[in-house]
Parts: structure tokens; C-alpha cells; sequence
């Protein structure tokens, strides 16, 4: 099906691959960017877009999430997490192997592209994991799962603790191009845990875990980067520390990146002990809304994490979608499952620093197109000529406010609702087409209206 | 002056008034215990809920039985032999038995925080009976009136807790409650059964302090908090073994001579006899050991009295 013609006009095109950041229009034809100029002229036929007072860029790049399907869908399916996503920004997001079953075979990544095909809304692009079944031994068959389409590999969920499998894998994933991604905490020191340890898990009394905890993966890992010639993806970075070791294995050559979500650049432990603050944000002590892998640290460490990110060391932000059902999350704190359902909050609250000061818009569109591009080699990202036409268009200054009973994902597990936001998505276009557009979304839908 | 709250879950955030207008009425009570028949109709025609996920028999008995003192009515609900077993949720199972028409729940669970979901879920009381590591107000409470009903004044006391700190609810709720009325505390126990970061709770102020060797955390004591040592902890990684740490931080005769003379010696329970604690010290003349397990019924007479009788006007208007 093709799609129209589209020219959006006089937006602050900003498209950091291209170094590109100027009033101009973007001229859409036949799914690709045919053009980005001054006055461009509208083709017949096609829709116009005026985006004056707005940012026009390169459609989101997320570089991990969750899907949950196959096998869970009843927290998420590829449909739902896809269109979730679109009014995030995204159009092309890249999903964990933690599926029942693992996707630690060929017939699975055939299976998630397929439903891909049919039920998203936007690029879906696998990975699979290093073991089978993320058993952490025997390696999953790299080449054959390459060929069939996983873009890296990563048992994220569950670190991958074998000091000798992480080496094999780093170096054997070299003859495919392809990155490891680990999720990186010691297992002996988080076992059990539910937090970070500090002085909220010492006045709650829950059992919690070290910065160190992550620490010494990273460190351990990066070492494994450079003497394999592998080339290594750090995941969710938590802990202040581990921006260090990212800097220094990377002026030694390793051929390491790391991320950062969303939700650990901006949110503290303290809030496991309850917020008050804003008053429809309100959190009561072990909300496990709170919880996640790795958990949410100290101040401190959002410091260097945001430093860390506006240097580049952190190449990226990943948001870590992780969607689960009510049922899941309303237990005792131990017990809930981690995790948070970000794609609709992730790039608002990415802008929270930027109207902060901590990043400059450029700087963060680059974390969030081009540097996860880079990570797993795709060739999208940026609004060059014959570039396909993924495109995300948002107020940087549109005030809302987040409620989990409007999001199109399932998952309505966040910390984030009741939060005053600043800035939002407007239009996402994947390929040429309109999949999501927040005055269409925000009109109510005829006969669907209820008392 | 009523308790103006609905709930019990933990003394961190209770000012000095409310404790002692907790200890004021348990002295009443304390009375009515006293008496002939110690029995009042003050809660006649409530339900109180025992609602227990672990084992636990003083606690247990000792909410039954106050309950009963003001007239209550009380059911049981253990987590064996109820639909627990069967793999019934916390929420489901609170919602049960709220729906029962119960109109105070009184909960111990093994996980830290259980009782703040209940009250996220619940219209009805929740006095927390022991959360996890968390907290275990009404013992904290029961502490405090004992100290007090011996020294007249919890101010600039110095209290000592000795043990595993770490997973103590009982020392989280003592730390809170002490230094509340005024004490100064001092944690002493193996390094890393002791969280450094306990010296920085909120609003404490410096009075908490760490002592990791017993003999100087003694000195000048004048109240000895012993906890109960779970075997559980001798496994090698927390612990080397008993022998060793009997020899660190038992409480023996040595050592509570080096305390203020006339030392309270205090043990939550159940003891480890000849581990945390000698039989000498724990039936000798500084033990208040039983006298902490008969006040744990004024203490917990007076809780349920304040949240549902005494507490009328201010629960009236729950939201």
C-alpha cells in the first residue's frame, strides 16, 4: 500500500546524523524522504503538515524493550506494545528475548517477525538470546538466528553470570557482527533483593542490593570487550559508578556502548518509601510501581548518569518498556514483578532534562535515533535523502499530565503517573504513514462515548 | 485528644504526643488487666481479625487477648489451613475478609511493607503486627512502656540493641519510638548485620550510634535491648557459627557489669538461651523480660481502643 505524499512545514527540523538543526520542511514521497528544505513545494495530492512551534526528527529509536509475546500476552502483545510505542515517538523499537519461549531459535524470531508483519504499527526488530532458553550455559546458535533476523544478542531479565560463557559469546558474536547486551549485576549480591541499598532499604527493611552489585559486571564485561575484540552493550546503566568504567574501557579501545533509561536519570530510591509530592502523584510507601531491574539509585548517581549522557560516554537511551498486569504489581514488594511500561512516558521524560539544561534537544534526539542505530548497525535514524520516512513531531513545550488509564499499552505499571510532563509527541509517521497523532487520539471517538 | 489516624503500621512518622498518649491509656488498661475480670465492653460488637502469614505465638495470643479484655470479638485466619494455601493473593484474601465484615485487621507477614498495601486496599483499621524486617509497632510500643513504667522518663536514657540489626523490625520500630521520646540509641552487632545508614534516619538527629564491640556499646547503658540471633544467620555467610558469636555479643554477667547499675535487660523473644542471652541474666533481677510480655496486652488493648473506639471523630472522616 502506498502511502501519501506528505510536507511538513516549517518545523525546527532537527536531525543530528545530518548535523542538521534549522526552520525547514521535510517533503515525504513514496514512503522516503525525498526532501529537506527551504519552501519546499507540495506535491498533488499530498498532506500537509504544519508544524510551526515544533520539533520535526528522525522517528525515536528504541533500542530495548519488551514485548511479551510470544507467551505473555496478557501483559503486552506486539499490537499493543507497537501502537504504545508510536504515541511514544518510535518507530522502530528493538525487543528483548525473555518471550516464553525464548527467543534462543530460529522458528521464534521467525515467529515475533511475523506477527511484526501483521499486527505492529511500526518497525519490530528481535533480538535473541545469548543461551538457550537463557539458562546461561550452551550458547544459542549465533548464525543461524543472525540469518533469520535477531539484531544481537542478550539474555536481559537475568544477567548472564558465566564469566567463561560471556567470553565465548562476546567472541564468537564478532563473526556475525552482532553486539552482546548484558544485563549486568552480580547474581550472588541481588539475590533476593528488591531495591537498592541505602538509606531507604535500611529504614524499610527490604532486602536490597549494592551499586557495586552492577559495578562489577560492567567491569568484568568491559574487560571481556577488550580482550575479545567483542563488541559489548551495556544495558540500563543504574549505578554512577559504572560510568567510569564505560570511559575508561572505551579510551582503551573496547568496543563497549552502554544506555540509560528514561527512569534512571530521573527518579530516586526515595520513592520506594512513598511521595507526596505532587499531590495527584502520590505514591504510598512500597508501592512496587517503584520496582525495577536494575533499581532506582541516589541522586548522586542521576548526576553522573546525566553527565555520562550528555558526554556520550552513555551512547543511548533505552527505555526499558516493561509492561506488566495489575495483578503482578498490587502484592507485596518482594514479590512484584519489575519493571515499568515507558514508551509513552520515555521521551517526556527525556525532555525533563533538556528543559532542565542537562542536554540540549540535538544532543538528545542524536541518543535517541542515531546513537542506538549505531548499536546494533541499522540503517535508520535520520531524515537523509531516500532515507525512509520515519519521522516523529512534538511540542517541546506541550504541558501534560500522565495517567496510566489512557495508555495504549497494557501495562499500566509506572511511576510516572500523575506527573506533571512538558513536552509532548504530536504526530508519529512510520514509513510515510500517520501511526500515531495526538489530536486524533485526544478527539473522542464517535459512539464510544459513555456516562 | 484522640488518635488522629487510621492506622498502625509504624512509629516512624508518630510524634511524641501520640506515643505518649498510647503509653497514658495503657496504663487504664493496665488497670483493667488488673482487675478481677479483666474484661470491659468497650469493643463489643467488633471483629477483629488476626490475620497471621507467620508463625507467631506470643504476638498472636497477646492481640486475642486484648481484644477480648474490650470485648471484642476475634477470628484467626493463619496462613496454613486457610485459602493462603490454595494460592489466594494478599488482595484477594484482605478483600475477603473485609467482606466478612471484619473492622480491624491486625496482620504479620514475612514481607516488609504488607501491611501499607493492606491499608491501600482496605477501609478498615490496620495495625501491623510485624512486616518483613520492617516494623513492629505495638512491640516497640509495649518497650517503651515498660522502660518508662520503670524510669518515669524516656529522656536522654541510653538504649543499647545488640544483635542482628539488619533483620530486626523489632529494632527498626524500637530506633524510631526511643529516639522519638528522647533516648539515645546505639546499634552494636557484626558489621554487616548492622546497616551504617540506620545513624542517618530522618529527624533522629544524631542520637543513633554504632558500636560494634558490645563491651564499649555497654558501658553506661541504661536499658540492654537483646534480639534473638535465627539460626538461620549461622550459615557460614553472615555468620561463622554460634560459638563465635556467643563470644562477641552475649549478653553475659561480665558485660552488664560494665552497664549502668540497675540496667534494664529487655529480649523481644523467643530467647536463645546461652546464645544472645545467659538464663542467669534473663530470669535474674535486670530482666523485664516478662513483664514486657504482660504489658504487650495493655499496650495492644490501648492500640485497638485509640484506632477504633478512642479515634471515632478522626475515623469517621476517612476518605
Amino acid at each position: 500500500m502506498a502511502s501519501r505524499d506528505v510536507l511538513i512545514r516549517g518545523g525546527r527540523v532537527i536531525d543530528p546524523a545530518a548535523n542538521r538543526d534549522e526552520i525547514a520542511d521535510v517533503l515525504i514521497r513514496a514512503e522516503k524522504i525525498e526532501a529537506v528544505g527551504d519552501s519546499l513545494g507540495a506535491p498533488d495530492g499530498a498532506e500537509i503538515i504544519d508544524a510551526a512551534g515544533q520539533v520535526v526528527a528522525p522517528g525515536l529509536v528504541d533500542p530495548h524493550c519488551h514485548l511479551r509475546q510470544p507467551g505473555f500476552e496478557y501483559k503486552e502483545t506486539i499490537g499493543s506494545g507497537s501502537l504504545a510505542a508510536a504515541a511514544g515517538g518510535y518507530t522502530t523499537i528493538c525487543s528483548m528475548a525473555n518471550t516464553e519461549p525464548v527467543a534462543d531459535a530460529r522458528a521464534v524470531i521467525e515467529t515475533i517477525l511475523e506477527f511484526a508483519e501483521r499486527d505492529a504499527v511500526i518497525r519490530v526488530l528481535p533480538l535473541a538470546s545469548v543461551t538457550v532458553g537463557m539458562q546461561g550455559r550452551q550458547l544459542v546458535q549465533m548464525g543461524e538466528l543472525s540469518d533469520a533476523g535477531a539484531i544481537g544478542f542478550s539474555d536481559d531479565g537475568i544477567p548472564l553470570s558465566s564469566t567463561h560463557t560471556m567470553r565465548t559469546a562476546l567472541e564468537y558474536a564478532t563473526r556475525f557482527g552482532r553486539p552482546v547486551a548484558n544485563h549486568a549485576e552480580d547474581a550472588e549480591l541481588i539475590a533476593g533483593a528488591a531495591m537498592h541499598e541505602g538509606l531507604t532499604s535500611a529504614r524499610l527493611g527490604l532486602p536490597a542490593a549494592p551499586r557495586q552489585a552492577e559495578e562489577i559486571m560492567i567491569g568484568r564485561d568491559v574487560l571481556l570487550s577488550e580482550l575479545t575484540g567483542g563488541s559489548y552493550y551495556a544495558l540500563h546503566l543504574s549505578s554512577g559508578g559504572s560510568v567510569e568504567l564505560i570511559r575508561r574501557a572505551k579510551e582503551r579501545g573496547a568496543p563497549v556502548r552502554a544506555e540509560v533509561t528514561p527512569h534512571h536519570l530521573t527518579l530516586t530510591d526515595a520513592i520506594v518509601g512513598g511521595r507526596s509530592e505532587p499531590d495527584t502523584a502520590r505514591l504510598q510507601p512500597y508501592d512496587a510501581n517503584t520496582k525495577v531491574n536494575p533499581p532506582l539509585r541516589e541522586q548522586s548517581d542521576l548526576d553522573l548518569l546525566r553527565e555520562g549522557l550528555a558526554s556520550g560516554v552513555i551512547d543511548c537511551v533505552g527505555s526499558d518498556h516493561a509492561p506488566h498486569a495489575r495483578h503482578e504489581k498490587e502484592v507485596e514488594y518482594a514479590q512484584a514483578a519489575s519493571g515499568f511500561s515507558c514508551f509513552e512516558t520515555a521521551f517526556a521524560t527525556m525532555l525533563f532534562l533538556v528543559h532542565d539544561g542537562v542536554l540540549d534537544l540535538p544532543t538528545l534526539i542524536e541518543r535517541m535515533t542515531a546513537a542506538p542505530c549505531r548499536v546494533y548497525g541499522l540503517p535508520y535514524g535520520s531524515l537523509s535523502n531516500g532515507a525512509e520516512a520515519d519521522v516523529v513531531i512534538f511540542d517541546p513545550d506541550l504541558e501534560w499530565t500522565v495517567d496510566r488509564e489512557q495508555f495504549l499499552s497494557k501495562g499500566k505499571n509506572t511511576p510516572f503517573h500523575g506527573l506533571p510532563m512538558k513536552g509532548r509527541v504530536t504526530r508519529t509517521i512510520f514509513g510515510g504513514a500517520t501511526v500515531f497523532d495526538l489530536t486524533a487520539a485526544a478527539a473522542p471517538v464517535s459512539g464510544s462515548v459513555g456516562y | 485528644m484522640p488518635l488522629t489516624r487510621r492506622d498502625l503500621l509504624d512509629l516512624d512518622d508518630f510524634q511524641r504526643d501520640e506515643i505518649s498518649l498510647i503509653l497514658d491509656t495503657s496504663v487504664s488498661m493496665t488497670e483493667i488487666l488488673s482487675r478481677q475480670i479483666p474484661r470491659v465492653p468497650t469493643l463489643r460488637g467488633t471483629t477483629i481479625a488476626n490475620l497471621f502469614y507467620e508463625a507467631s505465638t506470643r504476638t498472636r495470643v497477646s492481640f486475642e487477648l486484648a481484644a477480648r479484655a474490650l470485648g471484642a470479638d476475634v477470628v484467626n485466619v493463619t496462613a496454613s489451613g486457610s485459602s493462603v494455601e490454595k494460592g489466594e493473593s494478599l488482595v484477594d484474601t484482605l478483600r475477603t475478609v473485609q467482606a466478612l465484615g471484619v473492622d480491624v485487621v491486625v496482620m504479620r507477614h514475612h514481607d516488609a511493607g504488607a501491611p501499607y498495601l493492606a491499608a491501600s486496599i482496605l477501609d478498615c483499621p490496620i495495625i501491623n503486627a510485624g512486616d518483613g524486617w520492617h516494623a513492629h509497632p505495638s512491640q516497640a510500643l509495649l518497650d517503651l512502656y515498660t522502660v518508662r513504667s520503670h524510669r518515669g522518663d524516656l529522656e536522654g536514657l541510653k538504649l543499647v540493641i545488640v544483635g542482628d540489626i539488619m533483620h530486626s523490625r523489632v529494632a527498626r520500630s524500637n530506633i524510631w519510638g526511643f529516639a522519638r521520646m528522647g533516648a539515645r540509641i546505639t546499634l552494636c552487632g557484626p558489621p554487616q548485620l548492622v546497616p551504617r545508614e540506620l545513624t542517618q534516619l530522618p529527624g533522629t538527629d544524631g542520637v543513633i550510634q554504632i558500636e560494634p564491640d558490645f563491651d564499649l556499646a555497654v558501658e553506661d547503658a541504661d536499658v540492654l535491648m537483646v534480639l534473638r540471633i535465627q539460626q538461620e544467620r549461622m550459615d557460614g555467610v553472615h555468620l561463622p557459627d554460634l560459638r563465635e558469636y556467643a563470644s562477641l555479643y552475649a549478653l553475659t554477667e561480665d558485660r552488664l557489669a560494665r552497664a549502668r547499675p540497675g540496667a534494664l535487660v529487655m529480649h523481644p523473644g523467643p530467647l536463645n538461651q546461652g546464645v544472645e542471652i545467659s538464663a542467669a541474666i534473663a530470669y535474674g533481677p535486670n530482666s523485664v523480660i516478662e513483664e514486657q510480655v504482660t504489658n504487650g496486652v495493655a499496650i495492644r488493648m490501648a492500640s485497638m481502643y485509640l484506632l477504633v473506639g478512642g479515634g471515632e471523630e478522626a475515623g469517621a472522616n476517612g476518605e
